[in-house]
């Protein structure tokens, strides 16, 4: 049996919400205040993941950089992998807002796209 | 000299919203004043997510959430300086201003919006003691730094202070293969969204070290290291807990101030709690036909919060521009009482027309859970919300009822109290 | 001939512009990576009536000589100055007696227009003061000045005539032949010289010490904190209380620029680098200034700082040839009212100069081009004093980037930077762009014109933007490019991966 402290960012609250564990099945959720809670502990237990907003290297803009996310939630254990392969990434501007920058980036399915215009310099 | 019906100081998401509100309230002749060479302000550097769930009801970045605002500005054919720096502005509202292309503005507008935004506290307003090294910065510089010049400010970094700004940018640093080593945070809690706490600092094992501050800063070129010690609830030192650690860089997190140089031009008073200048619920100052709205006016936490407030003064704008405004025979204060540091506005001074309530923004002084937030009149109350909780870090919004509001009432008082006999209500 | 003046302080750089109105070769060293870098970048610039020192020491007689020439000398070199008078604030009757001694010293110093006035008087020109004060020694001819602005436009000057200053370049060791100078060694090499004055502050003791010359400066460090504009008229004249033992006491006083200055306190240090600040000392000065103005704001601090006051025991300057060596002048313990002296001191080391050259069969003859004035270079802020920003247009009609502001708080315009980097003695750090130009020394400190301010250093000097420093090499601002760190850290896990 294992216990996984989580705190449910639903509200300014912070519940710390107790998951109970046992053979990969939760067996008992404990310290949420509403239903929110619950469902956001179970979630971050099973498969907790992340946007990951950050920048890519861009030449011949009017910025050296372009903003971008990623277009959907990535697993939060792939964050700091992720930024690996987007700092080998180099675009050319422009770039529109929304273009996609990588894809699929680390077989997630999930693209990387960009978040703001950038212009030729 | 040329005469605008409105000119917007500052095309931060404030300036932006105001102008747009106005333009589709059907003034023509706008001009927005923006000293930075893009409009957006501060919201292009917040590349991060967050932006958006009130206002747009999706889940955007900073730069998206601008454009959402730019695009409509390019649509509605308002007129947008950029890189033009406002000057002065006098009570005759007369505004001068300095670009390359123009040189010295001289113009004149029947109404302005003041939309200046804010600035960040430095070292010197929270005295840290030490040496005077490169490698201090506040936490907006480093933003700026990182995600707009393409630079990084260090590698080796502390963080002062669990402002928001402070707890993204420590993510930010980490993403870019820094070393955060700590954020300290002199509050017994953390001044950000529980959100930002969880996603830029648990997920990254950075420390959080509440109670604690930055008593001494080494280093007689580039920054070496700060002496942390912890506080009591007083904010005192507390002898023997100080703690030296390395570090190249140090982020200032300490707070921000509204930029409000230009509203001292024009004689505005300043109020002793938002920094800001007093308003009615028009947004409107102590100057007839002068608005404020956005960071300028009080520090908001969500820019969702300031686009609406930035409509408001956008509105009314237009409104006192058609004459569409008729005064009350006496106006009504808002004072804050019990756990309420502030409210915005101050007082409501037109009658409502075709208004159906007033957006009350304000804040608390201490972290509160199941509250009312009661409006009273001459000791009743009027009105009352249940809240579950209540955090200095996050601003508060309620709307008063236009029906609540009789003729004859001078004052109207808000405060914060504890639900009695009631448990985990839900508003 | 080819002189050498180590130090570019206030002093060695008075020196190298007075000497530049001569027909030789003027060479000053300067460790650092710009002038005013010491002393002279951090004290309360003021310059005195005269009334405090005993005109038997040479500092009384420097002081008193020197005080009436800085009108035409501030005018000469366009260095923002103003002579608005100082009042001595005394409490009670014991302090009366000591203003009365101070007066009569004043004018046995020739100074006749001192004055006692009484608590009423002092209230109508000082209206914040203490209520308790009663009496004042009022000295019409006490002024303030920029004391960094002061020396940079001496160096400008000697340079505009010929002299050459050379930056980051650290003294070693002197080396003699015959018992007599012949050169320096500097961590760039060495340089030939037929004199060298040693003007180097709180280090001349051990520039001294290379000619055996024995000296010891004792390094007395003095805090300071600087207010927001804002609360400019709190003060209008220079407000010192009774002295203490090691120092004038902790003064309050307006800016040149228009900010409130309060400070220093006195404390000896070992270190000659030893710039800190601590909370003790901070708290110290902020009490001691409101025994004068009680009602000054904390939170309209906007910057403290430290400095260091070069002091000999004897409390009097050194100004002298070595006693060991030939061509050497040595010029030690230049403490309070160094600054205030430079006009004379400058005069009396060229005297030692040309008596010296005399003796050496060199024969220093003036220039006939000599150029008094340095040039008036535009600035945003002084149309805005007078209300004449409407002439600005001119200015930037003749060149656009005087019409981009880039610091927001002070209103200093792009091209008012770049003249800065362009200027004789050039500005090549944050700092030297801040104390040539006010930018970033407002009230946010660099927050909205430090990337602002780095990019022009970068593109003007045509350096990476990651060699751009705050005050010298060390002193970088950034430490890499976007993804730098990451691409970096993966290579090195790809190397030891390999093997």
């Amino acid at each position: 049996m294992e216990e996984h402290d989580i705190i449910c960012t639903g509200c300014p609250k912070g519940c710390r919400v107790t998951v109970t564990v046992e053979k990969d099945e939760i067996t008992d959720i404990k310290g949420f205040e509403c239903p929110t809670g619950k469902e956001y502990a179970i979630n971050e237990y099973k498969n907790p993941t992340r946007i990951l907003p950050t920048t890519v290297r861009v030449k011949e803009g009017e910025f050296p950089l372009v903003p971008v996310k990623t277009a959907k939630p990535i697993p939060k254990s792939l964050l700091l992998e992720a930024m690996k392969v987007i700092a080998e990434k180099e675009v050319i501007a422009p770039i529109k807002i929304g273009d996609t920058v990588i894809e699929n980036i680390l077989d997630t399915s999930v693209n990387i796209v960009a978040t703001r215009n950038i212009e030729k310099k | 000299m040329k005469n605008y019906k409105i000119i917007v100081i500052g095309a931060g998401p404030a300036g932006l919203a105001a102008a747009l509100q106005a333009s589709k309230d059907g003034i023509d002749d706008i001009l927005v004043l923006e000293r930075d060479k893009y409009m957006g302000g501060i919201l292009p550097q917040c590349i991060h997510n967050g932006f958006g769930l009130e206002y747009f009801d999706q889940e955007l970045t900073g730069p998206e959430y601008a454009d959402k605002f730019i695009k409509d500005i390019d649509k509605n054919n308002i007129k947008v300086l950029t890189e033009t720096m406002v000057l002065n502005i006098n009570q005759d509202k007369i505004i001068t201003a300095l670009n390359k292309s123009n040189g010295v503005l001289k113009m004149k507008a029947n109404t302005i919006i003041l939309a200046m935004g804010c600035r960040e506290r430095t070292r010197e307003n929270i005295q840290i003691p030490g040496d005077r090294p490169a490698g201090i910065l506040s936490a907006g510089t480093a933003q700026r730094y990182t995600n707009i010049e393409g630079f990084i400010p260090g590698k080796e970094v502390i963080i002062l202070g669990s402002g928001d700004i402070g707890l993204i940018m420590a993510r930010r640093m980490k993403l870019e293969g820094a070393n955060v080593k700590a954020v300290l945070e002199i509050m017994p809690f953390s001044s950000g969204l529980v959100r930002n706490k969880v996603q830029c600092l648990d997920d990254f094992d950075i420390p959080l070290k509440l109670k604690h501050t930055i008593t001494r800063i080494e280093g007689k070129k580039r920054l070496k290291r700060v002496e942390i010690s912890k506080v009591d609830k007083d904010f005192n030192l507390v002898e023997g807990t100080q703690k030296w650690i390395d570090c190249d860089t140090l982020l200032l997190s300490v707070g921000l101030i509204p930029e409000n140089e230009l509203s001292k031009a024009m004689n505005l008073k300043l109020h002793p709690v938002t920094g800001g200048v007093y308003v009615n619920e028009n947004r409107e100052t102590e100057l007839k036909g002068v608005y404020a709205c956005g960071n300028v006016l009080h520090v908001h936490d969500l820019v969702d919060w300031v686009s609406e407030e930035a409509e408001i003064a956008g509105r009314s704008a237009a409104e006192y521009l058609n004459g569409n405004q008729e005064k009350r025979n006496q106006p009504i204060k808002i004072t804050p009482e019990k756990n309420v540091t502030y409210t915005v506005p101050q007082k409501i001074e037109y009658k409502f027309k075709d208004k159906k309530f007033i957006k009350i923004f304000l804040r608390v002084e201490k972290p509160m859970e199941n509250v009312k937030i009661v409006f009273s009149h001459n000791e009743k109350s009027i009105l009352s919300y249940d809240k579950k909780i209540v955090m200095p870090g996050e601003m508060v919004t309620v709307n008063l009822p236009a029906a609540l509001i009789k003729n004859d009432m001078e004052e109207i008082k808000l405060s914060i109290v504890e639900k009695v006999g009631e448990k985990n209500g839900r508003t | 001939m080819r002189i050498i003046i180590i130090g570019a302080g206030v002093i060695g750089t008075a020196i190298a512009r007075e000497l530049s109105r001569y027909e030789t070769d003027v060479v000053l060293l300067e460790k650092t990576a710009d002038v005013a870098n010491g002393t002279s970048k951090a004290n309360s610039g003021i310059i005195h009536a005269g009334y405090n020192a005993d005109f038997n020491t040479l500092k009384g007689k420097l002081n008193v000589k020197s005080n009436p020439v800085f009108d035409k000398l501030c005018a000469d070199l366009k260095v923002p100055f103003k002579r608005i008078g100082s009042f001595v604030v005394g409490f009670n009757e014991q302090d009366l007696k000591e203003l009365k001694k101070k007066k009569e010293n004043g004018e046995k110093n020739g100074l006749n227009n001192l004055e006692i006035i009484g608590r009423k008087q002092l209230i109508s020109q000082e209206p914040n003061i203490n209520k308790n004060a009663k009496y004042a020694l009022y000295a019409p001819e006490a002024a303030i000045i920029s004391p960094y602005e002061l020396t940079i436009a001496y160096a400008d000057n000697a340079v505009i005539n010929g002299a050459q200053v050379v930056l980051n370049t650290e003294v070693y060791d002197l080396y003699f032949e015959d018992g007599k100078i012949s050169g320096v060694k500097t961590n760039q090499g060495e340089i030939k010289a037929d004199l060298v004055i040693n003007a180097a502050g709180l280090y001349s003791d051990k520039i001294a010490g290379m000619a055996n010359d024995e000296f010891k400066i004792n390094p007395r460090k003095g805090e300071y904190h600087l207010f927001d504009k804002e609360y400019g008229d709190i003060v209008n004249h220079i407000l010192f209380p009774m002295p203490a033992k090691n120092s004038k006491g902790i003064l309050v006083l307006p800016t040149v620029h228009g900010n409130i200055l309060i400070g220093p306190n006195a404390y000896d240090t070992n270190d000659k680098d030893e710039l800190s600040t601590t909370n003790k000392g901070l708290d110290e000065i902020l009490k001691g200034a409101r025994r004068l103005i009680p009602e000054i704001p904390e939170k309209g601090i906007i910057t403290s700082f430290s400095g260091l006051r070069a002091a000999l025991d004897s409390g009097d300057f050194h100004i002298d040839f070595s006693k060991n060596k030939g061509g050497l002048i040595n010029i030690i313990g230049i403490q309070s009212p160094g600054l205030s002296s430079t006009p004379a001191i400058s005069e009396m080391v060229v005297q030692m100069v040309k008596d010296y050259s005399n003796s050496e069969k060199y024969n220093l003859k003036l220039k006939k081009d000599f150029k008094q004035e340095n040039p008036k270079l535009p600035h945003y802020y002084e149309y805005e004093e007078k209300e004449k920003v409407d002439e600005w247009q001119k200015i930037v009609k003749e060149n656009e980037d005087y019409g981009e502001i880039i610091c927001r708080c002070e209103h200093v315009s792009r091209g008012e930077i770049i003249d800065a980097i362009n200027s004789p003695v050039p500005a090549q750090t944050i700092d030297g762009i801040k104390r040539r130009t006010r930018a970033s020394s407002g009230r946010c400190q660099a927050g909205f014109c430090g990337p602002r301010l780095l990019k022009i250093l970068s593109d003007q000097l045509d350096i990476d933007p990651l060699q751009v420093s705050k005050k010298g090499s060390g002193s970088q601002i950034l430490k890499a490019r976007s993804k730098q760190l990451i691409l970096e850290k993966t290579k090195q896990d790809k190397k030891a991966g390999d093997q």
